[in-house]
């Protein structure tokens, strides 16, 4: 679905240098990136800001031509087909509006329609079914400009599918959403791809974005891809511990000399122990019955790294 | 022919949406009509005080003020919402429409279609009427036709002009005095006879910026007035070639300012 090698760009940025004179630099937005992601992936490309997600982003929708390297997304150049690919691949920016400020968003459907050049009977059962999952029906005839935020992100997730693209790609689709609405918005992007086998390409700061949707995850800092595969393989990878949190029915002392265990921590004279072992020296299960022969268990946890540790340890390796 | 039904149909929209307004519609309107109209009080003050301009009478410089008017009034109204181009730029919706399998400028000449423009026109076409009612031109299927292309041409000539001032948009961030210093000046020095005009800017006005070819040239052919510069007849012929031009220069100008965003030109 989308191929990519060695991709860079860079700008030009010209600089006051006393009163008259400027200074230009070049400033590499993208160094050299390179991934492939296959059709019916879902996949969230993460980084700090200023890491280079918009711009590769860009790059692939045809926007903004590279400076090096190869894209081709459904099998076409984006800076040349642009027009072409723009019918066969949806985007959605969370930060700006693709529809009609002062129009009814029905009406905004229906101009995207035209647009897209979209066959009447494909539209309607395109439009149908969004409006049924996003629950669009209440405010079809609203203004956008009076929608709220929520309201709103779900007109733009519509517009970008109405034309049965095979390619989604969201750019912060979940800014600023309430938690509900972010769920719901999760909910149907994950149905998306499940039942239409739509490909799902998003850029997020919402680490729970990637958690409920994405099968892998890329991290790009710098301009540079860091890592870039399931994000259950790259939490081993980056941060292999887990804790066990063990309550016991009565104080308990140190519990020392269990295998694979690196640090404990004890709590309240021993009531509560908290114990860091690496997931690939022993299991949770073999701890707590090792344990629970020691002294009577009563209540167990097990604790796994928040993706933003992993993240944070990943900018930083 | 497509892409021109997918712009109707934009226009059409937006058109509706500023009809449900419908005294704020009748407000922008007469102001549209009035901002026309102040050029004409300009005109009929200082043919208050001399009998002629240039070797014109009032007729004359009232018939290149309604061609010019009318022109404008059109070119503002088709293509006149390009003005915001450095806001899009600025706040990334420009992208949005290089997202679309459409032609860039006619989204952006949909995208803010103002039909309360429209009271430029109305001011003009009612100075026009006026003035071919009251002059005695020696009417001929020719001169019927060039009535009739002169506006559109004049409409083109002015539309290729704000395509080309607010190219530069994509070089310096915000141009839009400079876009509306050609635009805007533009409309207000072809309604006047060029003769009156120095000589340099006389050969900017009639040939670098083909404003000449808007009013003054077609003008004197309706009119049957020689040149007192001394262009052949002819030379009011020649505003839909040099319309045709005109675009086709604006069209290449536009492409390449496009291609500098997107990173090729540079």
């Amino acid at each position: 679905m989308i191929e990519v090698s060695e991709l860079g760009r860079t700008f030009t940025v010209t600089r006051k240098a006393g009163r008259f004179r400027r200074t230009s630099q070049e400033v590499t937005a993208v160094g050299g990136v390179s991934f492939d992601i296959d059709a019916g992936e879902t996949v969230g490309y993460i980084g700090p800001n200023g890491a280079g997600k918009s711009t590769t982003i860009k790059m692939l929708t045809g926007i903004l031509v590279p400076t090096t390297g190869r894209v081709r997304v459904c099998g076409l150049d984006p800076s040349r087909q642009r027009a072409e690919l723009a019918r066969r691949i949806g985007v959605v920016f969370g930060q700006r509006s693709q529809l009609w400020w002062d129009l009814p968003l029905a009406e905004s459907f229906e101009l995207l329609r035209h647009i897209y050049r979209v066959p009447a009977g494909e539209h309607a059962k395109q439009l149908q079914e969004c409006t049924e999952l996003l629950g669009l029906q209440a405010f079809l005839d609203t203004p956008v400009r009076q929608l709220s935020l929520g309201q709103r992100m779900r007109g733009e997730v519509t517009a970008a599918l109405l034309h049965g693209p095979e390619l989604l790609v969201l750019d912060e689709p979940t800014i600023g959403l309430d938690l509900d609405s972010k769920e719901r918005l999760r909910e149907f992007l994950a149905e998306l791809n499940t039942n239409r086998g739509t490909t799902l390409l998003l850029t997020t700061h919402d680490l729970d974005d990637i958690e409920r949707l994405c099968r892998r995850m890329m991290v790009i800092d710098h301009g540079r891809v860091l890592a870039d595969g399931p994000l259950a393989e790259l939490r081993d990878e980056v941060t292999p511990e887990r804790v066990l949190v063990v309550d016991f029915d009565r104080p308990c002392e140190e519990l020392t000399g269990l295998p694979g265990v690196r640090e404990v921590k004890v709590e309240a004279n021993g009531l509560r122990q908290q114990l860091s072992f690496r997931r690939d020296a022993t299991t949770a299960a073999a701890l707590i019955t090792m344990i629970a022969k020691r002294s009577p268990v009563h209540d167990v946890a097990v604790i796994e790294p928040d993706i933003d540790d992993v993240v944070r340890s990943l900018y930083h390796r | 022919m497509a892409d021109l039904a997918i712009f109707a149909r934009l226009a059409r929209a937006q058109v509706r949406g500023q009809l449900s307004y419908r005294s704020s519609f009748v407000m922008n309107c007469f102001g549209q009509a009035l901002a026309q109209a102040n050029d004409l009080v300009v005109i009929l003050i200082v043919f208050g005080r001399v009998a002629s301009l240039g070797g014109f009478d009032i007729r004359a410089v009232l018939l290149f003020y309604a061609l010019s008017g009318m022109s404008f009034g059109l070119a503002d109204m088709a293509v006149g919402s390009i003005e915001r181009l450095p806001d899009y730029i600025r706040t990334g919706t420009f992208d949005v429409v290089l997202m679309r399998p459409l032609g860039t400028l006619l989204q952006l000449f949909a995208s803010d279609f103002q039909l309360r423009r429209i009271g430029r026109v109305l001011t003009a076409f009612g100075v026009l009427v006026y003035v071919l009612s009251t002059s005695d031109i020696h009417w001929s299927p020719a001169k019927a036709l060039l009535l009739v292309l002169t506006p559109v041409a004049g409409a083109a000539i002015f539309g290729s002009i704000f395509v080309a001032a607010n190219s530069v948009s994509f070089w310096f961030v915000d141009a839009r005095e400079l876009a509306n210093t050609v635009t805007y000046g533009g409309s207000y020095l072809t309604s006047y006879p060029i003769n009156i005009y120095a000589g340099w800017m006389r050969t900017l006005l009639a040939y670098l910026v083909p404003g000449a070819f808007v009013a003054y040239y077609p003008g004197l052919t309706l009119l049957d007035h020689a040149d007192p510069l001394g262009a052949p007849a002819w030379f009011g012929w020649l505003d839909t070639p040099v319309a045709v031009l005109a675009a086709v220069l604006a069209g290449l100008i536009w492409r390449s300012a496009v291609r500098h965003y997107r990173g090729t030109g540079s």
